[in-house]
């Protein structure tokens, strides 16, 4: 067969390709949805149309006195934000450090966050318990964001560095020659070039509390100060409720907006990763 | 000579307080040994009041408010308590380990001030003469700005990384477990008894290498799949003769985009052996039977779990290498045309290589990540089913066998000290694939 015709067989079955993966990709969560708008509380009742929807189960989780979501909602707000302005903040400030000045222990240090970005966080989790509970932050978002902001030092603050390594050094001279002294190099000349890098930093770690599950699993013990990750967890893990509908209409509610807000600034993302650590 | 230097010139910024006496016979040494003695002393030989009395003042303090609690941490942690039921060995532990941390922080700082006493005296000794404290407060600022930037980082780091680390670490070699724990048990150091235990008690050894030996498939394949969907999808997305592209690129992104916790129990409600949407809607309607045993037989649940965690994972390998594939100039491959090349030797001399090597340090921490993929292992069916002859789940990695030995059967130094194996084994890897690929090796210039 000629080029023309292979090239069009070649073709159809690139898209068929991708109508498959379409499929796969979207059927659990147009299921899900569809779930949410069912008004009983098994699956087995319930069927991806439903016969007569409603949003009895979104209702709940707004209005319903047991129902602490908003309270989740909050607290990982809360959470996310605070965990993303204090690590821009400290990783800005690292790698700044690690970049542009020669010290003791600087190549120490940069092998040690190497190193410390292969364990595992489980490693220390019950050291973590035993320690919040020794400084009375067990149970508290405080601790929660202490422990993200140190954990995420090592990774960041590598691709910060790398970051700030490609920003020329004759920048830095120039200030100073005018005068400049360390902060305002700094703050005027160093943080508006690394603001793609920073904003990549600050979005990360905006994500990762959002989601996770294991850590506040372990800090958090009262219902009202659970993250949405812990809560949506219990809905279909408690003995005593399990509840799928109820949880669909609450993992709706995250994650479609943050999916939006995903496809919206994955390019950054990638592109700030890929900056950060190659020569590419 | 130091004679005319120090009577005739007037330099800027001359110290005038200064009164120049004979410094030939300044020595360093003494200057070390007083400060090995005592912080300060060194300084005050050198004519630093100021500075010297300050360093004895903080040496004293140090001495009166964290003496005790030193002596009490050093002693806590090698005999982790010696009275039953008033001493808590947990505490002693930690406290002893905060205490080494402010011991090593403390000689570091210790030994720097010895150097500086040496420095500066031997300086003296040539004709130096130490400038006034305006300027040396500037000088010291300049100094140790750096210092300033990382110290609260770095403590931050250690309290939260490092000492919970140590603490986990110590753990293994304790005993610490539901029939022996504080307050009411002392613990004891029991060397390497646990890891012994682990390769040769049966219940331990088989779990041990059965879970051990699914984690290492589990990493290996999952992994392997996504980034090879992810680069296969890529490529597909890439063809210039494509339309909707940016439609496409965007539905193969979603698995990413939505968060992945709901992801996994979305998969685990639809695969659910009775009410699951995949068995009641389309295994049985086209197969009839029972449906497929999907959640309890490990077989399948580790196939669905190696198939989601490709759903979960391609995405991100995906969106990278589409971002790469875009920067390969077209000239390469034009070049190849013209030489005759495949479209094989054409991807497996161009496109792989430069791939390969833009996003290499990714892609091995995928499979770092995967390894300790304790999410996707424990949402979707609690490391189940459960499995005969061992104390795991038929799907558990060696994370999530850690949790439930922490948290379900209170087994902490068991779980420590597998916790210690996962970390060992993670961290050689990493090592040894950084120090291999290219991308380091011309990084090199840290």
């Amino acid at each position: 067969m000629n080029k023309k015709t292979q090239s069009k067989i070649e073709l159809t079955g690139i898209y068929i390709i991708f109508g498959i993966m379409s499929v796969i990709i979207i059927y659990p969560l147009v299921w899900a949805f569809g779930m949410s708008l069912n008004a009983g509380t098994s699956i087995y009742s319930s069927t991806i149309i439903p016969e007569n929807w409603s949003l009895v189960h979104y209702k709940w989780l707004f209005t319903d006195p047991n129902s602490d979501y908003l309270n989740w909602y909050k607290n990982s707000m809360v959470v996310s934000t605070m965990t993303a302005l204090f690590s821009v903040v400290m990783t800005s400030l690292v790698a700044y450090a690690f970049s542009r000045y020669q010290f003791v222990g600087r190549k120490t240090g940069l092998y040690t966050f190497l190193i410390l970005q292969m364990f595992p966080a489980m490693m220390a989790m019950v050291a973590l318990y035993i320690l919040l509970n020794l400084v009375g932050l067990l149970d508290s978002l405080t601790g929660l964001i202490l422990i993200y902001v140190g954990g995420q030092i090592p990774f960041n603050a590598w691709l910060v560095k790398g970051y700030l390594d490609t920003i020329p050094r004759e920048l830095d001279e120039s200030a100073r020659i005018d005068g400049a002294g360390h902060m305002t190099v700094f703050i005027k000349i160093i943080l508006p070039l690394a603001k793609p890098i920073l904003t990549v930093v600050a979005l990360f770690n905006f994500m990762t509390p959002l989601f996770d599950f294991l850590l506040p699993s372990i800090v958090l013990q009262s219902s009202e100060n659970y993250t949405i990750a812990l809560g949506l967890y219990n809905f279909i893990n408690d003995q005593f409720a399990n509840n799928f509908t109820r949880f669909a209409a609450g993992a709706m509610l995250i994650a479609i907006p943050v999916s939006i807000l995903y496809l919206f600034l994955q390019r950054f993302l990638i592109s700030g990763l890929t900056t950060g650590g190659t020569k590419g | 000579m130091s004679e005319s230097i120090n009577t005739q010139q007037k330099l800027p910024g001359e110290n005038k307080n200064y009164k120049p006496y004979s410094r030939k016979n300044h020595s360093p040494k003494v200057a070390t040994i007083l400060s090995v003695i005592f912080a300060g002393l060194g300084q005050i030989y050198n004519k630093r009041y100021v500075k010297g009395m300050t360093l004895i003042i903080l040496e004293i303090a140090f001495i009166v408010t964290c003496g005790d609690f030193i002596n009490l941490g050093l002693w806590g942690i090698t005999t982790l308590g010696t009275i039953a039921g008033m001493d808590h060995s947990i505490f002693l532990l930690v406290y002893g380990l905060i205490s080494i941390i402010l011991i090593v922080f403390i000689s570091i700082f210790y030994i720097l001030n010895i150097l500086d006493a040496r420095k500066q005296a031997k300086m003296i000794a040539k004709g130096w003469q130490p400038p006034r404290m305006m300027d040396s407060f500037k000088a010291g600022y300049d100094k140790s700005f750096v210092y300033l930037l990382t110290i609260p980082g770095l403590i931050l780091l250690v309290f939260s990384v490092v000492l919970p680390l140590l603490f986990a670490i110590s753990l293994a070699f304790t005993n610490y477990d539901l029939y022996n724990s504080p307050p009411k048990n002392l613990l004891d150091w029991v060397g390497f008894d646990n890891f012994v235990n682990l390769l040769t008690v049966p219940l331990w050894k088989n779990t041990f290498f059965s879970v051990f030996s699914w984690t290492i498939i589990w990493t290996l394949v999952a992994t392997t799949f996504q980034i090879a969907l992810g680069l296969f999808l890529a490529m597909l997305a890439n063809d210039s003769r494509l339309k909707f592209k940016k439609t496409i690129r965007t539905i193969l992104i979603l698995p990413w985009a939505v968060p992945g916790f709901v992801s996994i129990l979305i998969f685990a409600a639809m695969f659910n052996n009775e009410f699951g949407t995949i068995n009641r809607d389309i295994i049985i309607p086209l197969f009839g039977g029972e449906g497929i045993p999907w959640l309890t037989d490990p077989f399948y649940t580790r196939i669905l779990l190696i198939m989601i965690q490709t759903w979960l994972g391609y995405p991100f390998v995906f969106a990278l290498f589409s971002g790469v594939l875009q920067s390969i100039s077209s000239d390469w491959y034009e070049a190849a045309d013209i030489d005759g090349a495949s479209r094989w030797q054409k991807f497996s001399n161009i496109t792989f290589p430069h791939v390969l090597f833009a996003t290499a340090p990714l892609l091995i921490i995928q499979y770092t990540t995967n390894f300790n993929n304790f999410n996707i292992i424990y949402l979707f069916n609690e490391g189940g089913p459960a499995v005969r002859g061992q104390n795991a789940g038929g799907t558990d990695i060696l994370i999530s066998w850690v949790y439930k030995l922490t948290f379900e059967t209170n087994n902490y130094s068991m779980a420590a000290a597998i916790s210690l194996i996962i970390g060992l084994v993670v961290c050689t890897f990493a090592i040894f694939q950084f120090r291999r690929t290219n991308s380091f090796k011309e990084e090199g210039k840290i």
